[in-house]
């Protein structure tokens, strides 16, 4: 298949998910669960990642400023630009390309191969609006909150470490995380987040709703939803970075 | 009542349905066979609009259901049952939540009313105290059973099942085939079966369509079967010795 068809496909099917539910009560149950299913079961994963890359960071930019003509809350700065740039919303979210994109294209997948997606379009029902959209809005709500949390910890865990390792007092770390704060900075980590939360939950359950085969096909299936769905966020990062910072 | 008339269905340079015509009549057990990839189940996938053919026309009733919008077909799916090979009951869900999912889609009942809907189809079908299990605690027969209660919980007009007895024993394949025969006479239901197994064609085919590469090779009641002479149809038929010895007493 060319990539052209392929992307029309692809948008013949968000079409089809982006529909009036049949019931919006059954609507709203999916989309808690999955809220808890995708969003709530990776706060400890984002929150041990956050903690230990906020270190990271933090030391880096410690051992890059090893000037004494640069003041040491200069660290505080950029472990805070550099989180909510893009460790926080850009890493965190082809992390969760790998967590939520494998789960949301192996379960899809391996119902369209035992044909409980079938059954659903035999009872009726539209499966792709029915399967897909709670998952899609689900993401698009959590993973807002789940990089807030992820850039706050990060932070944390910046200031725990280079305050215990002696590389940054906590007041000069503090002063660097508040000096010279640009607002729109967080309002373009949400626009790149939600935009990645569309590709995380859209390109998956694309490639797991059009699985043909068995468990091998699912395992493919689930790969090229991952590894694609990392490429798209790399190049929209590019795009939109370009659109919203320049 | 199901009419079926000329249909194409072509994967690429494979025709698999060539010119297939085919009438299935209410409260009769309508049986499709035919060797494993003679095109039984794209005949009833494309039935069913879960594969979209090239040409010719399927109505339900006069409901010329190949001609439909996809929205219009959907309205149509509301009135059918089907039971897939695999049962394809939604693993995520309870027996008592795959029940649920139709008539929480399409009913107007209460919860109490669906409750109580739920239990009568799962007693129909010879299961009680279930409902709280997952399909993977159940056996591979009592989750046919269970495809076979959501098939009939909106109370369909048609019912299809595709080789309802793959994987069952002996025992329990007619166990099924008589609930099927059973529900199909009792709610007047047009049930169109996919199989290749003879104990069903012999037990509960009242009209029989004999399917070879794609081609309508035969059509005919079960008593008929074992008198007629089409080579083709014996050569599937009679495969085995126990078929052959009872093709000889009659």
């Amino acid at each position: 298949m060319n990539i052209f068809s392929l992307i029309g496909k692809y948008f013949l099917f968000i079409k089809k998910v982006f529909s009036k539910p049949a019931s919006l009560s059954v609507f709203y149950r999916s989309f808690l669960n999955e809220v808890f299913v995708l969003g709530v079961s990776s706060i400890g994963f984002v929150a041990f990642v956050s903690l230990f890359v906020g270190a990271v960071v933090t030391l880096q930019i410690a051992y890059n400023l090893e000037n004494p003509l640069l003041p040491s809350y200069l660290i505080g700065l950029a472990t805070r630009d550099s989180i909510i740039l893009e460790f926080s919303p850009t890493m965190i979210s082809l992390i969760l390309a790998g967590k939520m994109g494998s789960n949301i294209a192996s379960t899809i997948g391996t119902m369209r191969v035992t044909e409980q997606i079938d059954a659903l379009e035999m009872m009726g029902i539209n499966s792709a609006s029915y399967l897909v959209l709670p998952k899609i809005l689900a993401l698009v709500f959590f993973n807002p909150v789940l990089i807030t949390f992820s850039m706050f910890l990060a932070i944390i865990g910046g200031w725990f470490f280079g305050d215990i390792t002696g590389l940054c007092s906590t007041t000069e770390f503090l002063d660097g995380v508040q000096y010279f704060f640009i607002p729109f900075n967080i309002f373009y980590a949400y626009i790149k987040t939600v935009f990645f939360a569309l590709i995380i939950s859209t390109l998956p359950a694309f490639y797991g709703y059009f699985t043909k085969g068995g468990a091998l096909e699912v395992g493919q299936a689930s790969t090229k939803g991952v590894v694609n769905s990392s490429i798209l966020i790399i190049i929209f990062n590019y795009l939109i970075t370009q659109l919203l910072l320049n | 009542m199901i009419e079926v008339k000329n249909i194409f269905k072509k994967f690429g340079d494979n025709l698999v349905l060539n010119n297939v015509s085919a009438t299935f009549f209410p409260g009769k057990i309508n049986l499709i066979i035919g060797r494993s990839g003679s095109g039984k189940t794209v005949a009833i996938k494309s039935m069913l609009g879960l594969h979209k053919i090239d040409s010719g026309s399927i109505s339900f009733d006069k409901r010329n259901f190949s001609s439909m919008s996809k929205t219009e077909q959907q309205n149509i799916r509301k009135e059918i049952g089907m039971v897939f090979q695999g049962g394809a009951l939604f693993d995520s869900k309870t027996i008592e939540e795959n029940l649920m999912v139709p008539l929480i889609m399409f009913s107007s009942m209460t919860k109490e009313e669906m409750k109580h809907r739920i239990n009568f189809c799962l007693k129909r079908v010879n299961l009680e105290n279930v409902n709280n299990f997952f399909p993977a605690d159940l056996s591979g027969g009592m989750q046919k059973r269970v495809a076979i209660a959501r098939s009939i919980v909106l109370k369909p007009k048609y019912l299809f099942c595709d080789e309802p007895n793959s994987g069952l024993d002996p025992y329990t394949a007619t166990v099924i085939d008589e609930l099927l025969k059973e529900i199909t006479y009792e709610y007047n239901i047009t049930t169109v079966i996919n199989t290749h197994d003879m104990n069903s064609v012999m037990q509960i085919g009242d009209r029989i369509i004999f399917i070879k590469k794609g081609q309508k090779k035969w059509e005919g009641s079960r008593n008929q079967i074992m008198n007629s002479d089409n080579k083709d149809l014996n050569k599937f038929v009679f495969a085995s010795e126990i078929f052959r010895r009872l093709k000889e007493l009659s």
